[in-house]
């Protein structure tokens, strides 16, 4: 079944241009500049009930634009959308009970009160059934291990803690659709593996319907099998994470640690040497070649290990988001 | 009414979370009627007996302390401000995306701010009432004490509802401090803050028919309901067919003030376009 289905959606703004100096700013009481920014510029696509998918793309491609459209907080410039069967932007109550959007560290937890007041208010506010509510909200502050911490205001929790009480605070009401907008943004590595992990259960256990946007790959990589790439406003990929690697790799890295005592000579005939750093070194190579440049490697040199990877994901997507309105075709896709 | 009654009591939980901050704010409030006992009996030095538009000085004390108790109704601190704030930085959003009604939402989370503070203030309110006792000459019978409650509840419909459609104003200026200090200078002249409506009319005494224009714009405005009104009721200034007149009307602006704002929020919203998200 159909969550979310996504038709030709754009969004423009109209942006004042502000010149640069004085003069300009008081010039600019007088007559303004405008030009228009075309946030979202007509992009398609389906979620299926209880994917997780991943909305990647650099500032300003989009991403929040969208989950701001499917949320129903702006109206589009043109283009449909259907989300659990609703139409976001006409904002009924029935379709605000079965969403949460998550947009960084905005709270919607009330900033001097312990987290459980603004729990007990979400649950007046959502008209959750009060034995749900407590075990949901054993649940979910155990899973995140938040228990001791829901009775202190939410200004004495640290970054990481916040974040984990605003997603409580999201699910308590147990929406079919969760708006992840960077879920783990400035927050630690510990706080990072808590969200994911989290998510990654909560997600697979409540068949939860996901749209996570991020800049951390280490998150998209752990929950997602989809991702939909969006720069300018526009879908440049949408597909499994694996097609990415498979779509924009033209290469593979063999990584390899040498038994000698000095660095050998001629690597570079290999491919392009990088991560220079003896005993261990780094080679870009074709990835038609891998068999036989790794046989000759093995020939010619003593190594104590070896091992051949795919492109790191981070650099398959900035490929694609630096192919802006031409995308990269994959055979022609270059070798940094 | 339900959920009313949570937002009600979170509301005032969070009001009583800076204590000192709290009771400091709701006692230094008490000040400005000094000064106002202080220049009023300055400029009744000559003659205390003498009448000017109506009000000889302990008329005029007892006005100031009606006053203060109509304003603490009225008076709505930071509502405009902070709504403007919340469209401008996004945090709008959790009222637009949850299943609530952001003005009803707004609107108890504003009578537990005044909840709180009548809390606190109505001890100093009753010492400042009893050692003026000798200021008020007019003893209000039951209806006109019954008429004044009403009077302070339209005060506070009246106040809330003017402030909420300022702040509303932000869905299409995002900086709205210039209208929300425009809206303060007027509302301390017409809401009878800085002096009783009839010493304002009456500026204009050389001039009939301007006193008349006067008169009639100030009395039609919902001005006078935030200050003016409520402490005239008390001061005997209204009474029979003309106090229930001046109450209808009143009840007349609340509803025009939340049709108001029942349209500017929709238009609002639909203009909105989240900034700073």
């Amino acid at each position: 079944m159909i969550a979310v289905e996504v038709k030709d959606l754009k969004k423009t703004y109209r942006v004042y241009r502000k010149r640069e100096g004085l003069w300009a700013s008081v010039r600019g009481l007088f007559r303004r500049e405008y030009h228009q920014v075309h946030a979202v510029a007509g992009v398609s696509f389906q979620i299926e009930q209880g994917e997780m998918v991943a909305f990647l793309g650099p500032n300003g491609a989009g991403k929040t634009t969208t989950l701001k459209l499917l949320s129903g907080l702006i109206y589009p410039t043109a283009g449909e959308a259907k989300v659990l069967g609703f139409v976001p932007w006409k904002r009924e109550i029935a379709y605000r009970r079965r969403f949460a959007l998550v947009m960084g560290q905005k709270n919607q937890l009330w900033w001097d009160l312990p987290a459980q007041e603004s729990f007990r208010l979400h649950k007046e506010i959502y008209r959750i059934d009060p034995a749900d509510f407590d075990r949901r909200l054993d649940e979910l502050t155990n899973l995140l291990e938040v228990r001791k911490l829901v009775g202190q205001p939410i200004r004495e929790l640290s970054l990481g803690e916040r974040m984990r009480m605003e997603l409580i605070a999201a699910l308590l009401h147990r929406p079919d659709l969760l708006l992840l907008d960077e879920p783990t943004i400035g927050l630690d590595v510990v706080s990072q593996r808590k969200v994911q992990d989290f998510l990654k259960f909560y997600q697979a256990e409540q068949k939860l319907t996901v749209l996570l946007t991020s800049h951390y790959m280490k998150d998209v990589q752990a929950l997602c099998k989809r991702a939909i790439i969006i720069n300018e406003g526009e879908i440049k990929h949408d597909g499994s994470l694996g097609e990415i690697v498979d779509r924009f790799s033209t290469y593979k890295v063999i990584e390899l640690l040498f038994g000698g005592e000095a660095r050998p000579e001629g690597l570079e005939r290999f491919g392009e040497v990088f991560d220079d750093n003896f005993p261990r070194a780094k080679i870009k190579v074709p990835r038609n070649q891998v068999p036989e440049i790794l046989s000759a490697l093995l020939a010619e040199y003593t190594l104590d290990d070896v091992g051949v990877h795919d492109r790191p994901l981070e650099e398959a997507i900035a490929e694609i988001f630096t192919a802006t309105k031409n995308p990269v075709a994959p055979e022609h896709a270059a070798v940094p | 009414m339900r959920t009313h009654w949570f937002i009600l009591k979170t509301c005032i939980s969070e009001r009583l979370a800076y204590r000192g901050d709290f009771a400091f704010g709701t006692l230094v409030r008490f000040l400005p009627i000094v000064s106002s006992i202080f220049l009023w009996s300055a400029i009744y030095a000559r003659d205390s007996d003498h009448e000017m538009n109506g009000y000889k000085l302990p008329d005029m004390i007892a006005y100031f302390l009606l006053v203060m108790v109509g304003r603490a109704f009225s008076s709505m601190p930071g509502l405009a401000g902070g709504i403007a704030r919340d469209v401008r930085d996004g945090t709008i959003k959790k009222y637009l995306t949850q299943p609530v009604d952001m003005l009803a939402y707004l609107f108890w989370a504003r009578v537990a701010h005044k909840l709180v503070y009548y809390f606190v203030a109505t001890g100093p309110f009753v010492l400042v009432f009893y050692l003026c006792r000798g200021y008020f000459a007019y003893s209000p019978d039951l209806p006109t004490i019954g008429a004044f409650v009403l009077s302070l509840v339209i005060a506070f419909l009246i106040g809330f509802l003017m402030e909420s459609l300022i702040g509303l104003i932000s869905f299409w200026f995002l900086e709205v401090s210039s209208l929300i200090f425009i809206f303060m200078m007027i509302n301390y002249f017409l809401s009878g803050h800085m002096a009783p409506l009839p010493w304002l009319m009456n500026i204009f005494g050389d001039h009939p028919s301007a006193e008349q224009t006067a008169r009639v714009v100030m009395l039609l405005l919902p001005f006078q309901y935030l200050a003016y009104f409520p402490a005239a009721l008390m001061l005997g200034k209204h009474t029979g067919d003309d106090l229930w007149q001046h109450l209808a009307v009143g009840a007349v602006w609340v509803v025009v003030l939340y049709a108001a704002n029942r349209v500017m929020f929709a238009r609002g919203v639909r203009r909105y376009s989240a900034f700073g998200g």
